[in-house]
């Protein structure tokens, strides 16, 4: 596990073991969130910065905690890092917090956080903890602008509706209007909507797996037709 | 060996503790400042809003009165605070808080300015759970129809006809939607009510109007919760 690359753990955090489509973790935030862009944007960004935070302290700590008290201390660590964000936010973002509201404290709830401060950060050395952190959060953080965005281009026609709430005045007139006089389609946006898309996501990703396996697969089968003699027994790798 | 296992790990648990709390406690007092900022500007935007600069020379923020909790028509749960807006020292528009206890989903949360003269400045809904698409279309944001209660009192339309026109009043109700509509328009009139019998401790005495202004600031306004944005 230490000797985890850096490029293995990228792919583990945006595709593989991806921590809201793969492991299916931190769905609360996942669904409730994503109506809009803007929305999912902003707990992205935060639920990064919190996992980079947690991480980092965690793998700094790592060889102090003893087993016994590890997860209450890993806890204690996360909350902090979620009420400092939280604060930050509201100073620096304030509508953004009023739009997140509850959502943003509840990080802390956040399995992905646990987990990897448990699974990854507390068993690694500081560089790759943190970078395990961005990863994660990265992957995260894309799940929900990608829900984000096909939940408002659905529900509303439009895309990057009120910006300005996360990147100032500069971004008023960000807003896409894709479709004009769309009927909004009020499924997308309501809770059922985020389940609908959740699901269309993993759908999606287990079919381009599918389809990189059978490529892999017929890559692999190709210089077995020489060969005649194909080891059996023991392990193949 | 256990007692010092114990003995290490609580000390570790309390080191732990006092740690985070101090980092805390330091982000606290670094954004203190800024977020009391924010939320001033917040509250501030939605007040000009109702009674834009021009009409008040005074700071609104600061020139408040209380909302008590109870039966007082507003349906609070909690004292709140009602702004007056003034105009060289005469109280021209308070904005009032109000909760419609009816709405599609919970508590809407509104605003209502009224004028001296008993006529609507301006509503605005500050926090709902509404439907999207449906019932929030009292959000200014996403329709205007909050603007229609502009320029009306209780005798304009008649208090029988504040309501909407499915119930055979004035006001129109959305597609799809009448209960959202029927409950902030109830709340409207519900304040308005509210400001006609309040009238005095509201814009002071009216033939004296100056004279009863001077104890209007019976509470700060630092108890403006978030319910108050």
């Amino acid at each position: 596990m230490a000797s985890a690359s850096y490029k293995d753990l990228s792919l583990n955090g945006l595709w593989k073991n991806n921590p809201a489509i793969v492991q299916l973790l931190g769905l609360c935030p996942l669904l409730a969130v994503t109506g809009s862009v803007v929305n999912a944007l902003g707990l992205a960004a935060a639920t990064t910065l919190v996992l980079l935070c947690s991480n980092t302290a965690v793998s700094i700590i790592r060889n102090i905690v003893s087993d016994a008290v590890r997860l209450p201390v890993f806890v204690m660590i996360i909350a902090a890092a979620v009420t400092c964000t939280e604060l930050i936010m509201q100073a620096f973002a304030y509508e953004l917090y009023q739009i997140l509201g509850i959502f943003l404290p509840l990080i802390t709830t956040n399995c992905v956080i646990l987990g990897r401060a448990d699974a990854f950060a507390s068993k690694n050395s500081l560089a790759p903890a943190m970078y395990d952190g961005l990863m994660m959060g990265l992957g995260f953080g894309v799940i929900l602008v990608l829900l984000g965005a096909l939940r408002e281009l659905a529900g509303t026609g439009a895309l990057f509706a009120d910006m300005d709430l996360l990147f100032g005045s500069m971004a008023a007139d960000w807003k896409l209007v894709l479709i004009e006089d769309y009927q909004a389609f009020l499924l997308a946006i309501l809770p059922p909507g985020a389940f609908i898309f959740t699901g269309l996501l993993i759908a999606g990703k287990n079919l381009i797996d599918a389809q990189i396996k059978r490529r892999q697969d017929a890559h692999k089968a190709e210089p077995v037709v020489g060969s005649k003699r194909v080891r059996v027994t023991g392990t193949i790798s | 060996m256990l007692g010092q296992s114990i003995t290490r790990n609580s000390l570790l648990l309390a080191l732990f503790a006092v740690v985070t709390t101090l980092l805390i406690a330091g982000t606290y007092l670094l954004t203190k400042d800024t977020i009391a900022q924010e939320r001033r500007k917040a509250e501030e935007k939605a007040l000009l809003e109702i009674v834009p600069a021009r009409l008040h020379d005074n700071n609104m923020l600061d020139d408040t009165l209380v909302a008590k909790a109870g039966k007082t028509g507003l349906g609070l749960r909690e004292d709140k605070t009602i702004y007056v807006a003034r105009q060289a020292g005469q109280a021209h528009a308070v904005i009032l808080p109000v909760i419609a206890p009816d709405g599609y989903s919970g508590d809407i949360e509104l605003i209502v300015g009224v004028k001296r003269d008993g006529r609507v400045a301006g509503v605005r809904v500050l926090n709902h759970r509404e439907t999207p698409g449906l019932g929030d279309k009292v959000d200014l944001a996403k329709s205007d129809w909050v603007l229609s209660f502009n320029g009306r009192s209780l005798t304009e339309p008649s208090v029988e006809q504040w309501a909407v026109k499915k119930d055979h009043g004035v006001f129109d109700q959305f597609t799809g939607a009448t209960i959202t509509p029927r409950a902030v328009v109830a709340a409207t009139r519900r304040a308005l009510e509210y400001a006609q019998t309040h009238h005095d401790y509201l814009f002071g005495s009216s033939t004296k109007p100056d004279s009863a202004t001077t104890n209007d600031k019976a509470e700060p306004a630092s108890n403006s919760g978030p319910g108050a944005l």
